[in-house]
Protein backbone atom coordinates (compact mmCIF):
# COMPACT_ATOMS: atom_id res chain seq x y z
CA UNK A 1 0.00 0.00 0.00
CA UNK A 2 1.45 3.53 -0.89
CA UNK A 3 1.77 5.65 2.63
CA UNK A 4 0.18 9.04 2.34
CA UNK A 5 3.77 10.13 3.48
CA UNK A 6 5.85 9.54 0.27
CA UNK A 7 4.35 10.93 -1.99
CA UNK A 8 3.63 14.53 -1.14
CA UNK A 9 7.54 14.37 -0.23
CA UNK A 10 8.51 13.03 -3.44
CA UNK A 11 6.31 15.40 -5.23
CA UNK A 12 7.96 18.25 -3.41
CA UNK A 13 11.67 16.81 -3.69
CA UNK A 14 11.27 15.77 -7.68
CA UNK A 15 9.57 19.33 -8.52
CA UNK A 16 12.24 21.10 -6.38
CA UNK A 17 14.95 19.86 -8.68
CA UNK A 18 13.25 19.53 -11.93
CA UNK A 19 12.51 22.83 -11.44
CA UNK A 20 16.00 24.08 -10.14
CA UNK A 21 17.58 22.56 -13.08
CA UNK A 22 15.42 24.02 -15.84
CA UNK A 23 15.67 27.28 -14.35
CA UNK A 24 19.25 26.73 -14.28
CA UNK A 25 19.18 25.80 -17.81
CA UNK A 26 17.09 28.92 -18.63
CA UNK A 27 19.45 31.32 -17.24
CA UNK A 28 22.47 29.76 -19.26
CA UNK A 29 20.78 30.27 -22.50
CA UNK A 30 19.32 34.02 -21.44
CA UNK A 31 22.55 34.86 -19.38
CA UNK A 32 25.30 35.28 -22.11
CA UNK A 33 22.37 37.00 -24.80
CA UNK A 34 22.12 39.91 -22.40
CA UNK A 35 25.16 40.15 -21.13
CA UNK A 36 27.01 40.79 -24.80
CA UNK A 37 23.66 43.66 -25.01
CA UNK A 38 24.60 45.14 -21.95
CA UNK A 39 28.29 45.42 -22.75
CA UNK A 40 27.58 46.72 -25.48
CA UNK A 41 26.45 50.03 -24.55
CA UNK A 42 29.47 50.48 -22.17
CA UNK A 43 31.66 53.69 -22.41
CA UNK A 44 34.78 52.53 -21.49
CA UNK A 45 37.40 51.01 -23.71
CA UNK A 46 37.62 47.63 -21.88
CA UNK A 47 34.68 45.09 -21.47
CA UNK A 48 34.32 45.01 -17.85
CA UNK A 49 30.99 44.34 -16.66
CA UNK A 50 28.95 45.82 -15.13
CA UNK A 51 30.11 48.42 -17.25
CA UNK A 52 31.48 51.84 -15.97
CA UNK A 53 28.94 54.15 -17.76
CA UNK A 54 26.81 53.77 -20.47
CA UNK A 55 26.92 55.36 -23.91
CA UNK A 56 26.07 54.55 -27.64
CA UNK A 57 29.66 55.31 -28.21
CA UNK A 58 30.43 51.79 -29.98
CA UNK A 59 27.92 51.90 -32.23
CA UNK A 60 28.58 55.29 -33.66
CA UNK A 61 31.90 53.20 -33.88
CA UNK A 62 30.72 51.36 -36.53
CA UNK A 63 29.52 54.21 -39.45
CA UNK A 64 33.45 54.66 -39.89
CA UNK A 65 34.57 50.33 -39.30
CA UNK A 66 34.37 49.94 -43.15
CA UNK A 67 36.42 46.42 -43.06
CA UNK A 68 33.71 45.31 -40.48
CA UNK A 69 30.82 46.49 -43.25
CA UNK A 70 32.41 44.93 -46.20
CA UNK A 71 32.65 41.58 -44.29
CA UNK A 72 28.89 42.15 -43.59
CA UNK A 73 27.79 42.98 -46.88
CA UNK A 74 29.88 39.36 -48.32
CA UNK A 75 27.98 37.81 -45.94
CA UNK A 76 24.38 38.99 -46.65
CA UNK A 77 25.31 38.42 -50.41
CA UNK A 78 26.58 35.02 -49.31
CA UNK A 79 23.72 34.06 -47.20
CA UNK A 80 21.12 35.25 -50.03
CA UNK A 81 22.96 33.20 -52.86
CA UNK A 82 22.99 29.93 -50.86
CA UNK A 83 19.76 30.35 -48.78
CA UNK A 84 18.13 30.32 -53.07
CA UNK A 85 20.24 27.90 -54.18
CA UNK A 86 19.45 25.55 -51.36
CA UNK A 87 15.93 26.13 -51.28
CA UNK A 88 15.59 24.95 -54.82
CA UNK A 89 17.97 21.93 -54.64
CA UNK A 90 16.45 20.89 -51.30
CA UNK A 91 12.76 21.47 -51.95
CA UNK A 92 13.07 19.11 -55.30
CA UNK A 93 14.78 16.24 -53.61
CA UNK A 94 12.77 16.32 -50.25
CA UNK A 95 9.84 16.02 -53.04
CA UNK A 96 11.62 13.10 -54.73
CA UNK A 97 12.63 11.55 -50.95
CA UNK A 98 9.57 12.32 -49.01
CA UNK A 99 6.88 10.04 -50.47
CA UNK A 100 9.70 7.04 -51.09
CA UNK A 101 10.12 4.46 -49.00
CA UNK A 102 12.60 2.54 -50.90
CA UNK A 103 16.15 1.97 -50.16
CA UNK A 104 17.41 4.82 -52.67
CA UNK A 105 15.28 7.37 -51.05
CA UNK A 106 16.51 6.38 -47.08
CA UNK A 107 20.70 6.37 -48.71
CA UNK A 108 20.18 9.95 -50.35
CA UNK A 109 18.41 10.94 -47.29
CA UNK A 110 21.84 9.86 -44.92
CA UNK A 111 23.99 11.40 -47.67
CA UNK A 112 22.19 14.90 -48.10
CA UNK A 113 21.97 15.14 -44.00
CA UNK A 114 25.62 13.82 -43.54
CA UNK A 115 27.22 17.30 -43.58
CA UNK A 116 25.29 17.96 -40.36
CA UNK A 117 27.14 15.47 -38.30
CA UNK A 118 30.19 15.32 -39.85
CA UNK A 119 32.92 17.72 -38.47
CA UNK A 120 32.63 20.58 -40.93
CA UNK A 121 36.27 21.62 -40.31
CA UNK A 122 37.40 18.57 -42.00
CA UNK A 123 34.63 19.29 -45.17
CA UNK A 124 36.26 22.93 -45.37
CA UNK A 125 40.06 21.32 -45.98
CA UNK A 126 38.59 18.88 -48.34
CA UNK A 127 37.00 21.31 -50.62
CA UNK A 128 40.41 23.49 -50.38
CA UNK A 129 42.09 20.47 -51.66
CA UNK A 130 39.38 19.72 -54.32
CA UNK A 131 39.46 23.19 -55.69
CA UNK A 132 42.91 23.56 -55.78
CA UNK A 133 43.73 20.24 -57.40
CA UNK A 134 40.90 21.26 -59.93
CA UNK A 135 42.84 24.65 -60.29
CA UNK A 136 39.78 26.23 -59.10
CA UNK A 137 41.31 29.52 -57.60
CA UNK A 138 39.28 30.65 -54.48
CA UNK A 139 36.46 32.74 -55.28
CA UNK A 140 32.57 33.98 -54.04
CA UNK A 141 31.46 31.67 -56.01
CA UNK A 142 33.87 28.40 -54.74
CA UNK A 143 32.53 29.72 -50.99
CA UNK A 144 28.88 29.91 -51.80
CA UNK A 145 29.16 26.16 -53.49
CA UNK A 146 30.68 24.82 -49.81
CA UNK A 147 28.52 26.96 -47.82
CA UNK A 148 25.20 25.14 -49.71
CA UNK A 149 26.54 21.91 -48.95
CA UNK A 150 26.07 22.71 -45.47
CA UNK A 151 23.26 24.63 -45.25
CA UNK A 152 20.99 22.49 -47.69
CA UNK A 153 19.97 19.63 -44.92
CA UNK A 154 18.64 22.42 -43.14
CA UNK A 155 15.98 23.04 -45.84
CA UNK A 156 15.68 19.54 -46.80
CA UNK A 157 14.82 18.51 -42.73
CA UNK A 158 11.81 20.97 -42.21
CA UNK A 159 10.82 20.22 -46.19
CA UNK A 160 10.68 16.69 -44.86
CA UNK A 161 9.34 17.07 -42.08
CA UNK A 162 6.14 19.42 -43.78
CA UNK A 163 5.77 17.06 -46.34
CA UNK A 164 5.61 13.72 -43.83
CA UNK A 165 1.76 16.34 -42.68
CA UNK A 166 0.48 16.01 -46.46
CA UNK A 167 -1.89 12.97 -47.00
CA UNK A 168 -1.42 11.67 -50.08
CA UNK A 169 -5.04 11.59 -50.54
CA UNK A 170 -5.28 15.34 -51.19
CA UNK A 171 -2.67 14.39 -53.98
CA UNK A 172 -4.92 11.13 -55.51
CA UNK A 173 -8.15 13.33 -55.67
CA UNK A 174 -6.34 16.18 -57.09
CA UNK A 175 -5.19 13.90 -59.88
CA UNK A 176 -8.15 12.27 -60.26
CA UNK A 177 -10.35 15.44 -60.56
CA UNK A 178 -7.98 15.88 -63.77
CA UNK A 179 -5.21 18.58 -62.42
CA UNK A 180 -2.19 18.49 -63.38
CA UNK A 181 1.24 17.33 -61.79
CA UNK A 182 2.34 21.15 -61.60
CA UNK A 183 -1.01 22.53 -61.13
CA UNK A 184 -1.26 20.13 -57.86
CA UNK A 185 2.00 21.22 -56.81
CA UNK A 186 1.03 24.92 -56.94
CA UNK A 187 -2.18 24.38 -55.30
CA UNK A 188 -1.58 21.36 -52.91
CA UNK A 189 1.49 20.52 -52.12
CA UNK A 190 2.93 23.76 -51.97
CA UNK A 191 0.80 25.41 -49.30
CA UNK A 192 0.95 22.59 -47.05
CA UNK A 193 5.00 22.84 -47.38
CA UNK A 194 5.01 26.42 -47.72
CA UNK A 195 5.73 27.06 -43.44
CA UNK A 196 8.49 24.00 -43.85
CA UNK A 197 10.39 25.67 -46.42
CA UNK A 198 10.38 29.24 -45.30
CA UNK A 199 11.89 27.87 -41.44
CA UNK A 200 14.31 25.78 -43.52
CA UNK A 201 15.20 28.62 -45.98
CA UNK A 202 15.77 31.17 -42.81
CA UNK A 203 17.60 28.54 -40.52
CA UNK A 204 20.11 27.71 -43.89
CA UNK A 205 20.47 31.47 -44.36
CA UNK A 206 21.35 31.72 -40.59
CA UNK A 207 23.61 28.80 -40.82
CA UNK A 208 25.07 30.18 -44.07
CA UNK A 209 25.90 33.82 -42.57
CA UNK A 210 27.11 32.09 -39.41
CA UNK A 211 29.69 29.63 -40.96
CA UNK A 212 33.06 29.23 -39.95
CA UNK A 213 34.71 26.21 -40.74
CA UNK A 214 34.14 26.49 -44.41
CA UNK A 215 34.59 29.58 -44.75
CA UNK A 216 38.15 29.10 -42.98
CA UNK A 217 39.61 27.52 -45.94
CA UNK A 218 37.10 28.74 -48.60
CA UNK A 219 37.18 32.41 -48.32
CA UNK A 220 39.55 34.57 -50.03
CA UNK A 221 41.18 37.87 -49.30
CA UNK A 222 38.40 39.70 -51.38
CA UNK A 223 36.04 37.54 -49.88
CA UNK A 224 36.63 38.05 -46.16
CA UNK A 225 32.96 37.05 -43.97
CA UNK A 226 31.57 38.56 -40.82
CA UNK A 227 31.97 36.25 -38.53
CA UNK A 228 35.67 35.51 -39.47
CA UNK A 229 36.52 39.24 -39.10
CA UNK A 230 35.25 39.21 -35.43
CA UNK A 231 36.56 36.11 -34.63
CA UNK A 232 40.17 38.22 -35.66
CA UNK A 233 38.76 40.77 -34.02
CA UNK A 234 38.14 38.93 -30.69
CA UNK A 235 41.17 36.79 -30.96
CA UNK A 236 43.70 39.73 -31.38
CA UNK A 237 42.31 42.64 -29.60
CA UNK A 238 39.32 42.18 -27.79
CA UNK A 239 37.96 45.79 -29.13
CA UNK A 240 34.65 47.00 -28.01
CA UNK A 241 33.43 46.90 -31.46
CA UNK A 242 33.04 43.46 -31.18
CA UNK A 243 30.27 43.90 -28.73
CA UNK A 244 28.54 46.60 -30.84
CA UNK A 245 28.63 43.74 -33.73
CA UNK A 246 27.06 41.77 -31.79
CA UNK A 247 24.45 44.01 -30.51
CA UNK A 248 23.36 44.48 -34.16
CA UNK A 249 23.28 40.93 -35.31
CA UNK A 250 21.11 40.00 -32.01
CA UNK A 251 18.83 42.91 -32.71
CA UNK A 252 18.02 41.53 -36.37
CA UNK A 253 18.22 37.79 -35.25
CA UNK A 254 15.12 38.45 -32.71
CA UNK A 255 13.37 40.84 -35.07
CA UNK A 256 13.71 38.25 -37.82
CA UNK A 257 12.41 35.65 -35.36
CA UNK A 258 9.77 37.23 -34.12
CA UNK A 259 8.46 37.99 -37.86
CA UNK A 260 9.49 34.01 -38.99
CA UNK A 261 7.52 32.98 -35.77
CA UNK A 262 4.32 34.79 -37.13
CA UNK A 263 4.83 34.18 -41.10
CA UNK A 264 5.80 30.22 -40.64
CA UNK A 265 5.87 29.20 -37.63
CA UNK A 266 9.25 28.85 -36.75
CA UNK A 267 9.31 27.18 -33.86
CA UNK A 268 6.96 24.25 -34.62
CA UNK A 269 9.06 23.96 -37.90
CA UNK A 270 12.15 23.23 -35.73
CA UNK A 271 10.24 20.39 -33.80
CA UNK B 1 -7.24 15.45 -42.60
CA UNK B 2 -10.34 14.48 -41.57
CA UNK B 3 -11.71 15.59 -44.36
CA UNK B 4 -8.99 13.84 -46.53
CA UNK B 5 -9.49 10.99 -44.53
CA UNK B 6 -13.58 10.61 -45.56
CA UNK B 7 -12.68 11.24 -49.39
CA UNK B 8 -10.38 8.33 -49.41
CA UNK B 9 -12.89 6.15 -47.85
CA UNK B 10 -15.26 5.01 -50.37
CA UNK B 11 -11.84 3.11 -51.45
CA UNK B 12 -11.28 4.60 -54.51
CA UNK B 13 -7.83 5.10 -53.96
CA UNK B 14 -5.59 3.21 -51.71
CA UNK B 15 -2.32 4.30 -51.16
CA UNK B 16 -0.69 1.60 -53.04
CA UNK B 17 -2.58 2.30 -56.35
CA UNK B 18 -2.10 6.00 -56.13
CA UNK B 19 1.43 5.59 -55.76
CA UNK B 20 2.08 3.37 -58.71
CA UNK B 21 1.96 6.35 -61.48
CA UNK B 22 4.17 8.48 -59.53
CA UNK B 23 6.98 6.23 -58.71
CA UNK B 24 8.83 6.30 -62.31
CA UNK B 25 9.75 10.09 -62.34
CA UNK B 26 9.79 11.46 -59.02
CA UNK B 27 13.69 10.43 -58.13
CA UNK B 28 14.84 12.65 -61.13
CA UNK B 29 13.95 15.21 -58.36
CA UNK B 30 16.90 14.20 -56.38
CA UNK B 31 18.61 14.24 -59.44
CA UNK B 32 20.28 17.79 -59.11
CA UNK B 33 21.07 17.89 -55.22
CA UNK B 34 22.54 14.23 -55.58
CA UNK B 35 24.73 15.60 -58.45
CA UNK B 36 25.87 18.88 -56.48
CA UNK B 37 26.43 16.09 -53.69
CA UNK B 38 28.93 14.03 -55.89
CA UNK B 39 30.80 16.47 -57.03
CA UNK B 40 31.11 18.85 -54.29
CA UNK B 41 30.63 16.77 -50.75
CA UNK B 42 31.76 13.33 -52.10
CA UNK B 43 34.47 13.94 -54.31
CA UNK B 44 36.52 16.63 -52.49
CA UNK B 45 36.25 14.39 -49.24
CA UNK B 46 37.51 11.41 -51.30
CA UNK B 47 39.61 13.61 -52.69
CA UNK B 48 41.22 14.00 -49.04
CA UNK B 49 41.92 10.40 -48.15
CA UNK B 50 44.12 10.16 -51.33
CA UNK B 51 45.41 13.19 -50.00
CA UNK B 52 46.14 11.64 -46.63
CA UNK B 53 48.17 8.68 -47.76
CA UNK B 54 50.88 10.77 -49.42
CA UNK B 55 54.00 9.55 -47.74
CA UNK B 56 55.74 13.49 -47.28
CA UNK B 57 54.68 16.91 -46.93
CA UNK B 58 55.91 18.05 -50.58
CA UNK B 59 53.63 14.94 -52.05
CA UNK B 60 55.86 13.04 -53.89
CA UNK B 61 55.03 9.45 -53.04
CA UNK B 62 52.10 7.40 -51.43
CA UNK B 63 52.48 5.63 -47.79
CA UNK B 64 51.08 5.45 -44.66
CA UNK B 65 53.05 7.54 -42.67
CA UNK B 66 51.09 10.46 -42.14
CA UNK B 67 48.64 7.84 -40.58
CA UNK B 68 51.92 5.74 -38.58
CA UNK B 69 53.04 9.31 -37.38
CA UNK B 70 50.03 10.11 -36.15
CA UNK B 71 48.86 6.85 -34.12
CA UNK B 72 52.94 6.26 -32.95
CA UNK B 73 52.80 9.73 -31.37
CA UNK B 74 50.89 9.91 -27.53
CA UNK B 75 50.43 13.75 -27.97
CA UNK B 76 48.60 13.13 -30.89
CA UNK B 77 46.58 10.37 -29.00
CA UNK B 78 46.29 13.00 -26.37
CA UNK B 79 44.71 15.48 -28.35
CA UNK B 80 42.51 13.21 -30.01
CA UNK B 81 41.01 11.60 -26.90
CA UNK B 82 40.62 14.89 -25.09
CA UNK B 83 38.58 15.98 -28.21
CA UNK B 84 36.28 12.94 -27.85
CA UNK B 85 35.72 13.23 -23.77
CA UNK B 86 35.39 16.98 -24.05
CA UNK B 87 31.96 16.26 -26.14
CA UNK B 88 31.09 13.53 -23.88
CA UNK B 89 31.15 15.90 -20.40
CA UNK B 90 29.37 18.70 -22.90
CA UNK B 91 27.14 16.10 -23.73
CA UNK B 92 25.99 15.13 -20.06
CA UNK B 93 25.99 18.00 -18.55
CA UNK B 94 23.62 19.42 -21.13
CA UNK B 95 21.39 16.80 -21.07
CA UNK B 96 21.31 17.14 -17.13
CA UNK B 97 20.34 20.61 -17.53
CA UNK B 98 18.20 20.69 -21.02
CA UNK B 99 15.70 17.70 -20.24
CA UNK B 100 14.56 19.17 -16.86
CA UNK B 101 14.05 22.27 -19.31
CA UNK B 102 12.06 20.58 -22.21
CA UNK B 103 10.28 18.95 -19.22
CA UNK B 104 8.80 22.17 -18.26
CA UNK B 105 8.23 23.28 -21.46
CA UNK B 106 5.55 20.27 -21.62
CA UNK B 107 4.64 21.11 -18.73
CA UNK B 108 3.49 24.50 -19.30
CA UNK B 109 0.75 26.73 -20.99
CA UNK B 110 0.72 27.86 -24.64
CA UNK B 111 1.87 31.35 -23.53
CA UNK B 112 4.59 30.32 -21.05
CA UNK B 113 5.44 27.60 -24.01
CA UNK B 114 5.79 30.48 -26.74
CA UNK B 115 8.22 32.35 -24.30
CA UNK B 116 10.42 29.36 -23.64
CA UNK B 117 10.55 28.48 -27.16
CA UNK B 118 11.82 31.46 -28.06
CA UNK B 119 14.38 31.64 -24.84
CA UNK B 120 15.84 28.10 -26.15
CA UNK B 121 15.37 29.04 -29.92
CA UNK B 122 17.41 32.36 -30.28
CA UNK B 123 21.05 31.23 -29.14
CA UNK B 124 20.49 28.58 -31.66
CA UNK B 125 19.92 31.87 -34.31
CA UNK B 126 22.41 33.89 -32.32
CA UNK B 127 25.96 33.83 -34.47
CA UNK B 128 28.20 31.17 -32.29
CA UNK B 129 30.80 34.64 -32.05
CA UNK B 130 28.70 36.34 -30.68
CA UNK B 131 27.30 33.56 -28.33
CA UNK B 132 31.26 33.00 -27.55
CA UNK B 133 32.38 36.37 -27.01
CA UNK B 134 29.50 36.55 -24.52
CA UNK B 135 31.74 33.78 -22.49
CA UNK B 136 34.78 36.17 -22.77
CA UNK B 137 32.99 39.15 -21.28
CA UNK B 138 31.53 36.65 -18.49
CA UNK B 139 34.62 34.65 -17.79
CA UNK B 140 37.13 37.37 -17.96
CA UNK B 141 39.41 38.94 -15.69
CA UNK B 142 37.11 41.59 -15.24
CA UNK B 143 34.04 39.54 -15.97
CA UNK B 144 31.19 38.88 -13.61
CA UNK B 145 32.08 35.85 -11.97
CA UNK B 146 35.72 37.25 -10.73
CA UNK B 147 33.41 40.12 -9.52
CA UNK B 148 31.10 38.47 -7.82
CA UNK B 149 33.50 35.96 -6.44
CA UNK B 150 35.76 39.08 -5.28
CA UNK B 151 32.89 40.96 -3.95
CA UNK B 152 31.54 37.98 -1.84
CA UNK B 153 34.95 37.73 -0.87
CA UNK B 154 35.19 34.12 -2.02
CA UNK B 155 38.85 34.91 -3.84
CA UNK B 156 41.44 37.51 -3.15
CA UNK B 157 42.47 37.79 -6.87
CA UNK B 158 41.06 37.73 -9.98
CA UNK B 159 40.61 33.85 -10.93
CA UNK B 160 41.96 32.51 -14.30
CA UNK B 161 38.68 30.95 -15.71
CA UNK B 162 39.03 32.35 -19.50
CA UNK B 163 41.28 29.49 -21.23
CA UNK B 164 40.46 26.76 -18.97
CA UNK B 165 38.77 23.15 -19.36
CA UNK B 166 35.77 24.07 -17.12
CA UNK B 167 34.71 27.79 -18.86
CA UNK B 168 35.37 26.06 -22.18
CA UNK B 169 32.47 22.84 -21.23
CA UNK B 170 30.20 25.45 -19.67
CA UNK B 171 30.21 27.81 -22.91
CA UNK B 172 29.89 24.62 -24.65
CA UNK B 173 27.16 23.62 -22.79
CA UNK B 174 25.30 27.19 -23.83
CA UNK B 175 25.92 27.23 -26.96
CA UNK B 176 25.08 23.81 -27.79
CA UNK B 177 22.06 23.45 -25.34
CA UNK B 178 19.15 24.05 -28.00
CA UNK B 179 20.16 21.08 -29.99
CA UNK B 180 19.84 19.02 -27.12
CA UNK B 181 16.22 20.41 -25.94
CA UNK B 182 14.65 20.55 -29.19
CA UNK B 183 14.53 17.12 -29.99
CA UNK B 184 13.34 16.32 -25.99
CA UNK B 185 10.77 18.70 -26.30
CA UNK B 186 9.45 16.95 -29.38
CA UNK B 187 9.54 13.49 -27.91
CA UNK B 188 8.28 14.12 -24.39
CA UNK B 189 5.42 16.40 -26.25
CA UNK B 190 4.16 13.16 -27.86
CA UNK B 191 4.02 10.98 -24.23
CA UNK B 192 0.78 10.01 -23.64
CA UNK B 193 0.11 11.94 -20.29
CA UNK B 194 -2.52 9.13 -19.81
CA UNK B 195 0.54 6.63 -18.83
CA UNK B 196 1.76 9.05 -15.93
CA UNK B 197 -1.68 9.04 -14.48
CA UNK B 198 -1.64 5.35 -14.34
CA UNK B 199 1.61 5.20 -12.46
CA UNK B 200 0.33 7.77 -10.34
CA UNK B 201 -2.73 5.95 -9.78
CA UNK B 202 -1.30 2.59 -9.03
CA UNK B 203 0.65 4.21 -6.03
CA UNK B 204 3.92 5.30 -7.69
CA UNK B 205 5.52 8.37 -6.43
CA UNK B 206 6.35 11.29 -9.34
CA UNK B 207 10.37 10.20 -8.94
CA UNK B 208 9.15 6.57 -9.68
CA UNK B 209 6.59 7.60 -12.59
CA UNK B 210 9.69 9.97 -14.30
CA UNK B 211 12.28 6.80 -14.04
CA UNK B 212 10.14 3.93 -14.57
CA UNK B 213 7.82 5.80 -17.42
CA UNK B 214 8.78 9.38 -18.60
CA UNK B 215 12.58 8.29 -18.45
CA UNK B 216 12.54 5.18 -20.92
CA UNK B 217 9.87 6.65 -23.02
CA UNK B 218 11.82 9.85 -23.99
CA UNK B 219 14.74 8.09 -24.64
CA UNK B 220 14.64 8.67 -28.45
CA UNK B 221 14.63 12.13 -28.22
CA UNK B 222 17.51 11.50 -25.72
CA UNK B 223 19.66 9.78 -28.27
CA UNK B 224 18.75 12.55 -31.00
CA UNK B 225 19.50 15.18 -28.98
CA UNK B 226 22.93 13.84 -27.13
CA UNK B 227 23.96 12.82 -31.25
CA UNK B 228 23.11 16.39 -32.70
CA UNK B 229 25.11 17.54 -28.98
CA UNK B 230 27.90 15.53 -29.29
CA UNK B 231 28.31 16.24 -33.16
CA UNK B 232 28.53 20.01 -32.47
CA UNK B 233 30.65 20.41 -29.62
CA UNK B 234 33.60 18.31 -30.87
CA UNK B 235 33.75 20.32 -33.96
CA UNK B 236 32.93 23.88 -32.44
CA UNK B 237 35.81 25.13 -33.42
CA UNK B 238 35.47 28.86 -32.70
CA UNK B 239 34.42 28.17 -29.46
CA UNK B 240 37.42 25.83 -28.44
CA UNK B 241 39.83 28.41 -30.11
CA UNK B 242 38.68 31.67 -27.98
CA UNK B 243 37.38 30.15 -25.13
CA UNK B 244 39.57 27.30 -24.56
CA UNK B 245 42.60 29.40 -25.74
CA UNK B 246 45.95 28.10 -26.79
CA UNK B 247 46.80 26.23 -23.82
CA UNK B 248 44.38 23.54 -24.95
CA UNK B 249 44.45 21.81 -28.66
CA UNK B 250 41.69 20.19 -29.51
CA UNK B 251 40.86 17.84 -33.28
CA UNK B 252 39.36 21.60 -35.25
CA UNK B 253 42.50 23.81 -33.89
CA UNK B 254 44.79 20.90 -34.53
CA UNK B 255 43.98 20.23 -38.40
CA UNK B 256 43.51 23.86 -38.65
CA UNK B 257 47.04 25.05 -37.83
CA UNK B 258 48.56 21.23 -39.77
CA UNK B 259 46.66 23.19 -42.93
CA UNK B 260 46.97 27.08 -42.69
CA UNK B 261 50.17 27.56 -40.75
CA UNK B 262 52.35 24.33 -41.43
CA UNK B 263 50.96 23.99 -44.93
CA UNK B 264 51.19 20.01 -44.12
CA UNK B 265 48.27 19.00 -45.96
CA UNK B 266 48.85 15.30 -46.22
CA UNK B 267 49.00 15.57 -42.58
CA UNK B 268 46.37 17.64 -42.27
CA UNK B 269 43.91 15.42 -44.02
CA UNK B 270 45.33 12.37 -42.11
CA UNK B 271 43.84 13.44 -38.56
CA UNK B 272 40.90 15.10 -40.41
CA UNK B 273 40.24 11.70 -41.69
CA UNK B 274 40.92 9.92 -38.05
CA UNK B 275 38.45 12.79 -36.61
CA UNK B 276 35.88 12.45 -38.91
CA UNK B 277 36.12 8.23 -38.59
CA UNK B 278 36.08 8.84 -34.86
CA UNK B 279 33.13 11.34 -34.71
CA UNK B 280 31.57 8.84 -37.15
CA UNK B 281 32.05 5.79 -34.70
CA UNK B 282 30.62 7.62 -31.93
CA UNK B 283 27.58 8.69 -33.87
CA UNK B 284 26.96 5.32 -35.13
CA UNK B 285 27.18 3.82 -31.39
CA UNK B 286 24.37 6.50 -30.60
CA UNK B 287 22.15 5.28 -33.49
CA UNK B 288 22.68 1.90 -32.34
CA UNK B 289 21.62 2.68 -29.20
CA UNK B 290 18.19 4.87 -30.84
CA UNK B 291 17.47 1.92 -32.95
CA UNK B 292 17.38 -0.06 -29.81
CA UNK B 293 15.59 2.48 -27.46
CA UNK B 294 12.63 2.56 -29.97
CA UNK B 295 12.65 -1.35 -30.17
CA UNK B 296 11.97 -0.80 -26.21
CA UNK B 297 9.44 2.20 -26.71
CA UNK B 298 6.89 -0.18 -29.24
CA UNK B 299 7.83 -3.50 -26.72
Amino acid sequence: MPDMQRPTLGSASFGFVMGTLAGAALLLLAAPTLVVLVTSFTDGYSLKFPPPAYSLRWYASLIDAWQLQDAALVSLKLGAVVTAVSVVLGTAAALAIGRSRRAWARGLDALFMSPLVLPALAFGLASLVFFSTAGVELSFLTLAIGHIVVSVPYVLRTTLASLAQLDPALLESSESLGAGRLYTFRRVTLPTIRNGIGAGAFIAFMSSFDNIPVSLFMADARNEVLPIRMWQILENSLDVRAAAVSGVLIAVTVLAMVVMERVAGLSRQLR
Amino acid sequence: MTAATAITAPGLAGPATAARPRIGREWTLALPLATFFAVFFVTPLLLLVAVSLYADAEMTRFGLDQYIRFFGDAFNLAVLGSTLLLGVKVTALTLLFGYPLAWLYTRSGPRMQSALILVIILPLLTSVVVRTFAWIVILGRDGIVNNLLLSLGLAETPLRLLYTEGGLVAALVQVQMPLMVLPLITTLSRLDPNLLDASAALGAGPWRGFLKVTLPLSLPGIVAGCLLTYAASVTAFITQSLVGGGQMLFMPQYIYQQTITLHNWPFAAAISIVFMVSVLGVVMLFNLLGRASKGYVHA
